[in-house]
């Protein structure tokens, strides 16, 4: 098995649990639901990060990579702090 | 940040080179599972806060675990970027109003989209620089950059639609669709020709195109659509951080683009499935909606043979109630409704009335976003019901009241087959005994159609602004003397 096709596993069955676990999701939680995945797609600060740090980098590439850090570290922080203080909203009848 | 490399130096005794490569794959296994527990804690509003720091602590790992791997080999800029970043962001979340949360989330969707085509462009540079370059990669790059482009544009867009810096209106032109085609089908040929020669040319004529089909996919979509919009760039946000991890070879950024994708995919679907409308229809349908209107609004109401109420009767049939059903629209955020509908909801409570919130699943400018609104408002999430939970208790209630909602609670969507909204499921609001609309004006909800609630026995309109109707009926409530 290729590399590529053991990438294309790993996306397959991630789809198949991203389907299971998404349905479970409360309605009223879809708010804080686009605010987490938005969140958690700040992951691609690991790419932004490997190619701001990587030996070769230029100038040009370090520039970009920058750029890339700084707008989803902007995600990254903004949208968990703002998924918790949603998420801190929702009470139940006292 | 010298201290960083050095001590990454000494300890590379230990790990050969920083951490090793498998050392860091097993991380990021980690650091999956922990996204998708977060993900999972959502099932429940008592489980959430706990699957958010799931999310936080996945996210952590994964950072430190790429900063201690080998690729990585400087740290300045980084640490200058993640501090400005992590200021600006945190700076926001603490500021923003619940109310301009989809604005939010749609800045937000922009930064990823144009970080994943970034990424991409710098993994290309360092990747030629150390003639590591081949077609397949090249090809990944391109559906990295394609998808993140979109992404960017079109969220963009979208927030300038939801800031009401550009018209929320559908912008539509002759030959729209085809244009769109016409920017696709050249996109996917520069790509190819990107992916098999490595032109320059062609790499920076796909990306350009690919910012202009964001633009041009989006605009033509009404502000009514926007919770299907927003559903559908968080999931264009997923595959773009997907097709990033392809290029990568990164199996964490696959799962997580698979996951994200899937979520904004699955929200898109109920969002369509609640207007009854596909997906195809929504994007390139353009629906109804110029809603220019206003005329004076009592007069209008009068020819059309509708009942205006005020205020007293609305107090009159409500407090001595068995059941009041409110049912809060887009108009509610825009009145900033909540909290004066919370002080109505206890006073009425403590005259022993039940009281409930109905939510249909479009309500708003995003999935979700009435639910947030009323819990910002300290309203008891358990009070609040979604549709096919509530809609078996509107014919035992006494008041259902219409704050700032239209079309999910028109019976044409149910009886009228040649209405646009027909075989839309809306919340039954006419089947309580009476119903009470809170109204600007009698112009018709974003469908552009008419709302037959409006003629039947049972139903009054109030005119005037949400926020001060409902305080209107606070205060009558507190005066008591009815």
């Amino acid at each position: 098995m290729s590399e590529s096709i053991l990438a294309l596993y790993v996306f397959v069955l991630a789809c198949v649990i991203g389907y299971y676990v998404i349905w479970g999701v409360t309605p009223s939680l879809h708010t804080p639901l686009v605010a987490l995945t938005n969140a958690i797609s700040g992951i691609v600060l690991v790419g932004a990060l490997l190619v701001t740090g990587a030996e070769n980098a230029g100038w040009f590439a370090q520039s970009v990579g920058f750029l890339a850090v700084l707008l989803v570290s902007i995600n990254v922080f903004g949208g968990f702090l703002v998924t918790h203080r949603m998420l801190s909203m929702f009470k139940k009848k006292k | 940040m010298d201290f960083l490399l050095q001590l990454k130096q000494l300890t590379a005794g230990l790990f050969t080179t920083g951490l090793s490569h498998d050392g860091q794959a097993l991380a990021y296994l980690v650091s999956a599972i922990l996204f998708i527990f977060a993900l999972k804690g959502l099932t429940h509003p008592a489980t959430a806060r706990r699957g958010n720091l799931y999310g936080m602590l996945g996210m952590l790992i994964a950072i430190v675990a790429t900063l201690a791997g080998a690729e990585v080999m400087s740290y300045g800029l980084i640490a200058i970027a993640v501090v400005l970043g992590a200021v600006i962001g945190i700076v926001i979340a603490l500021r923003i109003q619940m109310t301009a949360m989809p604005q939010l989330v749609a800045a937000l969707h922009s930064f990823v989209g144009l970080a994943a085509v970034l990424v991409a462009i710098g993994t290309f540079l360092n990747k030629r620089a150390s003639g590591d370059l081949n077609t397949l990669l090249m090809g990944e790059l391109s559906a990295g950059i394609v998808i993140g482009a979109i992404t960017f544009t079109g969220s963009v867009i979208a927030f300038g639609k939801l800031q009401g810096l550009i018209s929320g209106k559908p912008v539509k032109f002759f030959g729209q669709h085809l244009l769109n085609a016409l920017i696709a089908i050249a996109t996917i040929a520069l790509a190819v020709q990107f992916a098999s020669t490595g032109a320059i040319w062609a790499l920076i004529l796909m990306t350009l195109l690919a910012f202009a089909l964001g633009g041009t996919l989006i605009i033509p979509i009404g502000g009514a659509d926007m919770p299907v919009i927003i559903s559908m760039l968080n999931s264009y946000s997923g595959w773009a951080a997907a097709a990033t991890g392809f290029t990568l070879h990164n199996n964490l950024l696959i799962i997580v683009g698979a996951l994200v994708g899937f979520s904004g995919a699955i929200l898109s679907f109920i969002m369509c499935r609640a207007m009854n409308r596909s997906i195809i229809n929504v994007v390139f349908g353009g629906f109804g909606s110029d809603d220019s209107g206003g005329d004076s609004a009592g007069a209008v109401a009068a020819q059309k043979g509708v009942k205006s109420a005020s205020v007293d009767d609305a107090v009159y049939w409500m407090e001595d109630a068995g059941k009041v059903i409110i049912v809060p629209g887009y108009g509610m955020a825009v009145a900033q409704a909540q909290h004066a509908l919370k002080d109505m909801m206890e006073l009425l409570q403590a005259r022993g009335v039940e009281v409930k919130f109905a939510i249909h699943p479009v309500a708003g400018r995003m999935p979700g976003h009435m639910n947030v609104l009323l819990a910002e408002a300290d309203i008891p999430y358990d009070q609040v019901l979604e549709m096919d939970e509530i809609n078996p208790e509107f014919q035992s209630a006494d008041v259902a009241l219409v704050v700032g909602a239209n079309d999910v609670v028109n019976p044409a969507a149910k009886e009228d087959s040649s209405s646009p909204i027909y075989g839309m499921p809306i919340l039954e609001a006419g089947k309580a005994r009476q119903v009470y609309f809170l109204k600007r004006s009698m112009r018709p909800g974003y469908s552009g159609v008419d709302n037959l609630l409006f003629y039947q026995d049972n139903t009054s309109l109030i005119f005037g602004d949400a926020k001060d109707t409902i305080e209107g009926i606070v205060g009558a409530l507190k005066g008591g003397g009815h």
